[in-house]
């Protein structure tokens, strides 16, 4: 979308109208297919052939060839990365080859914003199902057995918060969607209710059914305009087919659901602290418990689950919990979506079944690093999460082997990093993160991450000791003891993960003031290799800060106390000279030297 | 403390009876249109604030004043949630806004250099708005669209794959349009090299 599909779409109908074959080809607008790499995508059906990164000036040869003709387009198709062939069929390509599709299901195949073609694939069958022939303790019953557990992080079975809550005597009851999907990197919850918004709302109206609820919201964050707009759309229609509102398919069951807009604070996707956001107050935490699903909106029991999690309630009820359950490992059942991004070549969203290899996500999936680079490590469960080293990459992904791997299951987003991640860098850019989004409720989150931020930045700066590491472990176990919720519990993970898997790194920038990635800015320096400098003056015009001088034909030189290290130099030398180096590290010696001059000064 | 705080607010609360009898304020009408469509509901007072945002680019000492009025309740609670949430912008915006990602997919790939660009080129540095209100700079944690890290968006438009040059271009309008002073040696720098 972002990458201008609608001026695509429009050149598209336009087209289409102009050779008058308006009555032959219908153009579809759907949701993210999840190949985000390789945007803005075109499905020709029935033929099932992908065509990706188009533009609109490829729409008249399109439409001509393939539509008209009959002949695709091998030049608009994809080719994998490590050469060959163009690949005509979407179910061909290796990234779609491995998925297994429940809560994307309807991706690139619907538009979201008709409720037809989402009945037509099956569409609120589950909820007539559930509404029409089941009792609440079925449908609960169905989902536990099914061992559908929270796709938002901490992975608690979700039957077992229906049943909590549908036992409270409490009423009104009312069900959150939680759609505060604050991981950066993680846009699962995003693609899902913009793709499919109806399959959340199947799922709550089941999910309602089970708890006895009338009444419902649906919280999606503010950074997310379109999926706002889409569920709206989708809510509108549900009402006007009844399947919410009053006696829901005449079953005599009311429920209705309501938008709420974040407004940019990571902390309220905490669960407690999104109820504070809904009734209108600051998005603090509080202490559990009661648990929501006791005294939750209002103080009246809620359940709360996440997006994720109710798009997968519908197929669970339409298809029965043996099958659900017979995906996955022992302990986590069904899919999971990832986010696949960073530095890896197809960036995208892939549901795959819980108990899949890293290695198959990163390189059957992934398709690998880009520029022949070396994997490093993924950061899995962003903020709250850890980063998994090349040595566990036969890891199989579940909520148990997450966590004891370091990392955790989080709302799945997975960074992908190279030899030129540096992740002492890594970790202080999540500790500013989390220092920047606590709510400063707990003094142990609020000043803890920020006193670990300052060591880590004295890290990156060559200026760390190796007392500071000792500092750090103490400061983690104390920041994660002494938090109410689960954003200062988990706030250390980043740090705890790289500590254990590449303290080698953390000693390479105390010790040897090296960095070894090249990332850290005060630890490297940029040349000139006067033997290779044309004199082209490609890199002094790209400087930013004027710190190159030279004339035409002759070498170029960087002022070191003028230049800001951004690299500009770098990229703006050309591939066949590459005169501009990047040393990280055999000047450890002036560095060191460097660093504690300017304080003497 | 918390006595007098009220007293004081409820003091200017007051006023403003007055002021109606002349003319209502803009931001008074522009919260009673809002706090209409939500019904009056005090819960609604973030998606309230939200919509006035949306409607007069930032939310100004009068606006929150007017929410207060307008929903009968403490102004200090308008306040305290306007505070939180970061959505919330206290100082008035530019009419140009640039956004920089700073998502985990953006930093890896160099978000943090791109911004240091961008912060260089406006003369802002991220959450500062030009003096004559011209553009403001902001970076946000992400954006959910990772496959373009690093990603910046400019009044509305997303460009992806960001770097020096093409923070360059894409800024070129804003500057033309006699934004804040761009950077100063760039100009003569390249007609020499030519």
């Amino acid at each position: 979308m972002s990458c201008g599909a609608f001026a695509l779409k429009d050149a598209l109908v336009a087209e289409i109208a102009r050779r008058g074959i308006q009555d032959e080809a219908l153009v579809v607008t759907t949701g993210c297919n999840g190949f985000c790499e390789r945007g803005p995508i075109l499905l020709v059906h029935p033929d099932g052939v992908f065509y990706q990164r188009l533009s609109p000036a490829d729409v008249p040869l399109l439409v001509e060839e393939h539509l008209i003709k009959g002949r695709p387009v091998p030049r608009l198709m994809y080719v994998p990365p490590e050469g060959g062939l163009p690949v005509p069929k979407m179910a061909d390509i290796e990234f779609f080859k491995h998925q297994r599709l429940i809560v994307l299901r309807n991706r690139g195949r619907i538009d979201p914003e008709k409720i037809e073609e989402y009945i037509a694939y099956d569409g609120y069958e589950g909820a007539a199902k559930a509404l029409e022939r089941m009792t609440p303790e079925e449908i609960v019953a169905e989902v536990s057995a099914a061992g559908l557990r929270g796709r938002g992080g901490a992975g608690f079975p979700t039957g077992r918060k229906w049943d909590l809550c549908r036992r409270e005597p409490g009423s009104p009851k009312y069900l959150i969607c939680n759609g505060d999907e604050g991981d950066p990197g993680a846009f699962m919850d995003r693609s899902v209710l913009e793709a499919d918004p109806h399959a959340i709302l199947e799922g709550m109206i089941i999910g309602a059914k089970a708890i006895g609820a009338a009444r419902g919201f649906v919280y999606i964050r503010d950074e997310y305009p379109l999926a706002v707009s889409r569920i709206g759309i989708a809510l509108r229609q549900a009402r006007e087919m009844g399947l919410l509102g009053r006696d829901i398919l005449g079953t005599g069951f009311d429920f209705d659901l309501e938008i709420v807009r974040g407004a940019g604070a990571f902390v309220s996707g905490e669960e407690t602290a999104l109820i504070a956001s809904i009734e209108g107050q600051r998005a603090y935490p509080r202490q559990r418990p009661p648990y929501p699903a006791q005294s939750g909106l209002w103080g009246r029991p809620t359940v709360i689950n996440n997006v994720e999690t109710w798009a997968n309630v519908p197929s669970i009820i339409r298809r029965g919990a043996a099958w659900f359950s017979s995906l996955g490992t022992e302990t986590s059942k069904g899919t999971k979506i990832f986010s696949l991004v960073g530095k890896i070549n197809n960036t995208g969203l892939v549901e795959v079944p819980m108990g899949i290899r890293l290695r198959d996500i990163v390189y059957a999936i992934g398709g690998g690093i880009p520029k022949g680079r070396d994997f490093k490590a993924v950061q899995i469960g962003g903020p709250s999460g850890g980063c998994i080293p090349k040595e566990l990459l036969d890891l199989p992904i579940d909520y148990e082997s997450l966590t004891q791997a370091g990392a955790m299951m989080g709302s799945g987003g997975m960074i992908v990093m190279d030899e030129d991640t540096c992740m002492v860098d890594i970790a202080l850019y999540f500790l500013r993160f989390t220092q920047e989004e606590s709510c400063g409720k707990c003094s142990p989150c609020r000043i803890g991450t920020r006193q670990m931020a300052e060591i880590l930045a004295r890290i990156t700066a060559g200026e760390g000791s190796l007392e500071d590491l000792e500092k750090l472990g103490t400061l983690a176990a104390t920041v994660k003891r002494g938090s109410l919720c689960g954003l200062g519990q988990t706030a250390p993970n980043p740090v705890l993960s790289t500590l254990r898997h590449f303290r080698d790194e953390y000693l390479a920038h105390i010790v040897d003031r090296v960095c070894p990635a090249g990332v850290c800015k005060s630890l490297i320096t940029f040349t000139i290799d006067p033997e290779k400098c044309v004199g082209c003056l490609l890199c002094l015009k790209a400087c930013p800060v004027h710190a190159i001088s030279g004339e035409r034909k002759k070498v170029h030189v960087i002022d070191p106390d003028v230049c800001i290290k951004c690299g500009a130099c770098l990229n703006a030398c050309p591939a066949k000279v590459r005169a501009v180096i990047k040393r990280a590290g055999d000047r450890a010696g002036a560095s060191r030297e460097g660093a504690a001059a300017p304080k003497d000064a | 403390m918390q006595q007098r705080r009220t007293a004081g607010v409820a003091g200017r609360g007051q006023a403003s009876p007055g002021l109606r009898r002349s003319t209502v304020s803009a931001e008074r009408a522009a919260a009673r249109i809002v706090v209409r469509k939500y019904g009056g509901q005090r819960r609604a007072v973030i998606q309230i604030l939200q919509d006035l945002q949306e409607r007069l680019r930032w939310l100004a000492p009068e606006t929150l004043e007017a929410v207060a009025l307008e929903l009968k309740m403490p102004p200090a609670h308008v306040t305290s949630v306007a505070t939180f949430y970061k959505s919330f912008s206290l100082a008035p915006r530019g009419r140009h806004i640039c956004t920089v990602c700073m998502g985990t997919a953006c930093h890896v790939r160099g978000g943090a250099t791109v911004l240091e660009h961008f912060e260089r080129k406006l003369g802002l540095r991220a959450g500062q708005t030009s003096p004559d209100r011209e553009v403001t700079l902001e970076r946000v944690n992400c954006l959910g669209a990772c496959a373009l890290a690093p990603l910046a968006v400019i009044d509305g438009r997303y460009h992806g794959q960001m770097n020096e040059s093409k923070a360059d271009k894409v800024l070129q309008p804003i500057l033309r349009a006699g934004g804040p002073a761009p950077d100063a040696g760039s100009g003569p720098e390249d007609g020499e090299a030519l």
